[in-house]
């Protein structure tokens, strides 16, 4: 039997959340913008509206306000998006356990078990999109079909409130047509090398040959070609309700910041590494982790970006070790030839902390036990008394101390694989 | 446009329940009066789009009219003329 999977997706949500406290904006345009004084001057999304207007996600406001000069930018509210993630999926468990998010706004279902309970994969669709107009004000799209990919392309397909099913019978109608750009996983660079050898279409990639898509693409291909033709069979994971991120194994831990102004010396330099290396540490330590290796990403002010990283020489968890080895890793690789825009700073290769550790005769391991007792007691301050109560004495007496990326940090990335 | 409701907080005697139901049983107005909860018509999570806001909606009769009282934690509101 074919699976019943639906893709729910909640439209232009941080705007839609925004506009249902804010009854006194209905029928004006209203984007979700962040603080330009602290750089962060870009459209996180927009409503209708907003959206006929030409304003886009991702463009400087001040772009935004040109198109659209009565448009109403409000500050994210991130807790509250959270807090409406939370309730919406409490919906989807109504009909599954099997539910699994891909962001804040979107979630598979996979309702296969609970059909002949509740009836098809679109009246349960139905059922969900009335419950959240009805208990959270919002309006879904929702894809029905028979795999992940093609339930994800369903709800974006129709827009917004709709139900879109895709079956095995009409998704050459409704898939095929569409440019491959559209498919999951088909971005930007990707649609331009397709686009090289004519393939325009889902359909175009569908029918080409699955040995021509492995030699251009490499593994990728094989795994395109199967999104195309419907093959598509990886599972909608299970899922912890009470845990809010979305990554089960995790791989890397890190923190980026865009600076609220040019970093273009080492002192603000090493402030900031310092800064994103106790959020990345003591994550890693809330883990109960171990890195191996560490890697830093820095973004110039023209915007280019890359990253670099190294090998510590033991596993550690230890704030002043990981600090050291990203400040040691951009004074190798940069030199300040055009003011830093961000920074980040990430911690890899992770490893429990339980695993046996190599020592050797004249390294200072009484020194690292030490400091690893240091960072606990710290983590407990913190805790206790917020994340700014103790703090590195390289990081008084500046404006820029004032973030706190730790806290900050609520939304995890993600990834499909 | 012109919005003739305001969110109004208010106080409220409530009830905590053995099983976590929370049951409101009386409202204070601002201006002394107390209103006697009658009758729990409905209760779940719902949207206030007059004022804007989401919690859990109690629909209420109070002297003989229906009134929605919502309890967005950790506030009580009610949507006032």
């Amino acid at each position: 039997m074919d699976r019943v999977i639906l893709h729910s997706d909640m439209n232009s949500f941080y705007a839609s959340v925004e506009c249902l406290y804010h009854p006194e904006f209905q029928g004006l345009p209203v984007a979700v913008g962040g603080n330009p004084k602290n750089r962060h001057g870009i459209i996180l999304a927009k409503n209708q509206l907003a959206r006929e207007a030409g304003v886009k996600t991702g463009e400087a406001l001040w772009e935004a306000r040109a198109k659209s000069p009565q448009l109403i930018i409000v500050e994210p509210n991130f807790e509250r998006y959270l807090k409406f993630s939370k309730m919406a999926r409490k919906i989807y468990y109504r009909y599954s356990e099997l539910v699994e998010p891909f962001g804040l706004d979107e979630a598979w279902i996979d309702v296969t078990g609970s059909t002949h309970i509740y009836g098809s994969g679109e009246a349960i669709a139905r059922k969900i999109s009335r419950e959240i107009q009805s208990e959270l004000g919002l309006t879904v799209s929702i894809g029905v079909s028979f795999n992940k990919i093609f339930a994800k392309f369903g709800s974006d397909y129709k827009k917004p409130d709709a139900i879109t099913v895709i079956t095995r019978e009409n998704y050459q109608e409704i898939v095929w047509e569409r440019g491959v750009g559209e498919l999951l996983y088909v971005g930007r660079s990707t649609g331009k090398k397709l686009m090289k050898y004519g393939i325009y279409t889902i359909g175009d990639l569908a029918k080409s040959s699955m040995d021509f898509l492995k030699c251009q693409l490499g593994k990728m291909g094989v795994i395109l070609w199967d999104f195309a033709n419907g093959l598509d069979n990886s599972p909608v994971k299970w899922f912890d309700e009470n845990y809010n991120g979305n990554e089960r194994v995790i791989k890397s831990i890190g923190n980026s910041i865009t600076t609220p102004r040019d970093i273009e010396n080492t002192k603000d330099m090493k402030l900031v590494m310092y800064m994103l290396t106790e959020s990345v540490a003591m994550r890693l330590r809330e883990t109960d982790c171990y890195c191996q290796t560490v890697a830093i990403h820095i973004r110039t002010k023209e915007l280019r970006s890359f990253t670099r990283q190294m090998k510590l020489s033991k596993p550690s968890d230890l704030t002043g070790e990981i600090g050291e080895a990203a400040i040691l890793l951009f004074n190798q690789n940069y030199d300040f030839s055009s003011p830093v825009r961000s920074l980040g700073v990430r911690a890899a290769d992770l490893v429990p902390n339980t695993v046996p550790i190599q020592l050797d005769l004249f390294g200072h391991e009484e020194e690292r036990i030490r400091q690893g007792r240091l960072d606990i007691t710290i983590d407990g301050l913190r805790k206790r008394y917020g994340n700014h109560s103790v703090r590195r004495a390289v990081t008084i007496g500046d404006t820029m101390s004032c973030m706190d990326p730790k806290k900050d940090h609520v939304i995890y990335p993600l990834r499909y694989f | 446009m012109e919005n003739k409701y305001t969110k109004k907080y208010v106080k409220v005697i409530a009830e905590f329940e053995e099983d976590g139901r929370i049951i409101p049983l009386r409202i204070f107005w601002e201006d002394g009066r107390v209103f006697e909860i009658d009758r729990i018509l409905d209760v779940r999570p719902g949207v206030s789009r007059k004022v804007g806001g989401q919690g859990i909606r109690y629909l209420c009769r109070i002297l003989n009219k229906e009134v929605c009282l919502f309890y967005e934690e950790p506030r009580w509101y009610v949507e006032s003329k």
